[in-house]
């Protein structure tokens, strides 16, 4: 059990989930006239949050977006108020990831966006056990800063964020 | 007439890292602050400005959280991510590390100096707060660990003249605590707040305390006479501000010299209410006087009132940044 900053993280050699459904990642982009016009503003929108979030399961040698952790329906972007929300759905009620997950997702954007955004990284309601439990520990910043000064899991965090070659 | 907050300087205090927290000495003349860069900084008035007087670095390993003047403005404690608190003595226009206070079981969130100077209290994620008593010597004892919270213990603040500490949890509630044959013990648990409580301050009489939370929140509780007898104290809630924050409320300052309630948010503000004289005293009513709506461009994470010079505020942020501004009449 690792347990840094407050965040509850369990790292097992067992896989929880060993058989989880797999879906077909989005195809790529279409960009539109205006987006490749360099003069013209292009807000950030979901799809692009939603790119960004190519982030590796820390148990499977799959996307979360493959694994429907992530989908883009549940990434909500709003560039005037400078808010992102993502709510992600842990593959079974009580995997014991989905902290790590949340703080993968979480650093992934904070690391991605301009300082401005507000970021909120939530469980998609009804889909955990301890969702509440979850979500109070990743807003909680002065937790998640004293949790990713732990070196170990700032290791692991990056693991779930290093580009996965295909 | 209108009041309005004016800036009167930026500094970039912990340039690359967050600004935590900042704290005034007692006399005013100089302000502490702290951050994820694991240093504490001195700031001083040189003429019209606010300068860097020194940099206290190497006394702790990782973010420092909090820093606290002893009363007399001789020694400075720093409360660090480390699990350690540091003790430094001023000497001069310098700090030296004076001892360090080990024991909590991981990152110390808050310290917290007794009006006397001979007790200290510190808190911690391991859900504890301590009580240690100084002597002469510049000893420094440890007498109680309380373990009255359920969870994170975030921050802790004694009572402006008598021997009673509060403190605020992610457990949502506020322990109020006295010593009682030499222990020191939780006499009331004050319940209301639906999300972690983040800060805590006293009014000037010591009558009223101030709550700021992640529910987006401040709630004023006042004492009362204990209905039960038996040195349990009572403490009601008599006013919630709700609706002006847009996130989570990160700290609340009283002004010991004018009554002004300055918070600090995650929606990047910072506002100043003030109590209607006028209101009943068991359901005071307090109005917005002031907000800079984009007083820094991330969270504000800290607002301290400067205790000599009435109206100057003092306030930080995740950029690193520290803004001071006076809060007056308009012209």
């Amino acid at each position: 059990l690792v347990s840094s900053g407050g965040l509850k993280m369990s790292g097992g050699t067992r896989l929880e989930n060993a058989n989880p459904v797999i879906f077909q990642r989005s195809g790529e982009r279409l960009l539109t006239a205006s987006e490749e016009d360099e003069d013209v503003h292009d807000p950030i929108d979901d799809r692009e949050i939603f790119d960004i979030l190519s982030i590796n399961d820390p148990e499977h040698p799959l996307s979360l977006e493959e694994l429907n952790v992530v989908e883009q329906v549940r990434v909500k972007v709003n560039d005037a108020e400078s808010t992102v929300g993502v709510e992600f759905t842990p593959t079974i009620p009580h995997c014991s990831m989905a902290t790590l997950i949340g703080l993968s997702i979480k650093v992934k954007l904070l690391r991605s966006l301009p300082d401005r955004f507000k970021i909120d990284v939530h469980i998609t309601p009804g889909t955990h056990a301890s969702e509440e439990a979850v979500n109070k520990q990743l807003a909680d910043k002065e937790r998640v800063a004293a949790a990713l000064e732990n070196s170990s899991l700032l290791e692991v965090v990056n693991q779930c964020l290093s580009t996965r070659n295909i | 007439m209108k009041e309005a907050l004016s800036l009167v300087q930026r500094l970039s205090a912990h340039p690359d890292s967050r600004c935590w927290f900042v704290s005034w000495s007692p006399s005013g003349t100089l302000l502490a602050s702290c951050g994820g860069d694991k240093a504490i900084r001195i700031w001083g008035r040189e003429g019209d400005s606010w300068i860097c007087k020194s940099v206290l670095e190497d006394g702790h390993q990782r973010t420092v959280r909090k820093v606290a003047w002893s009363p007399c403005g001789n020694y400075l404690a720093s409360a660090s991510f480390d699990a350690t608190t540091c003790i430094w003595k001023k000497k001069n226009d310098d700090f030296e590390s004076l001892t360090v206070l080990e024991g909590h079981e991981n990152e110390v969130k808050c310290v917290a100096w007794a009006p006397s100077g001979n007790l200290l209290a510190t808190c911690s994620r391991d859900k504890s707060v301590w009580v240690w008593e100084v002597d002469e010597e510049d000893e420094y004892e440890c007498v109680t660990v309380v373990n009255s919270h359920t969870q994170d213990v975030k921050h802790v603040v004694w009572h402006p003249n008598q021997e009673l500490l509060a403190s605020a949890s992610y457990d949502n509630n506020i322990c109020i605590y006295r010593e009682e044959d030499d222990d020191w013990e939780c006499r009331a648990t004050l319940q209301g707040h639906t999300s972690t409580v983040w800060s805590l301050s006293f009014d000037a009489t010591g009558q009223r305390l101030a709550s700021c939370s992640d529910d987006r929140t401040v709630k004023i509780w006042k004492e009362y006479p204990s209905e039960a007898g038996q040195g349990d104290l009572s403490w009601k809630c008599v006013c919630t501000l709700s609706g002006y924050h847009g996130r989570t409320v990160y700290d609340v300052a009283w002004c010991r010299l004018t009554g002004a309630l300055a918070t600090a948010s995650g929606d990047d503000a910072v506002r100043v209410f003030k109590e209607d004289e006028s209101s009943d005293p068991d359901q005071p009513v307090f109005s917005l006087a002031a907000q800079v709506t984009k007083a820094h461009s991330q969270d504000v994470n800290c607002v301290a009132w400067n205790p000599k010079e009435a109206g100057l505020l003092a306030s930080c942020c995740d950029n690193g940044e520290i803004a001071i501004w006076r809060f007056q009449e308009e012209d």
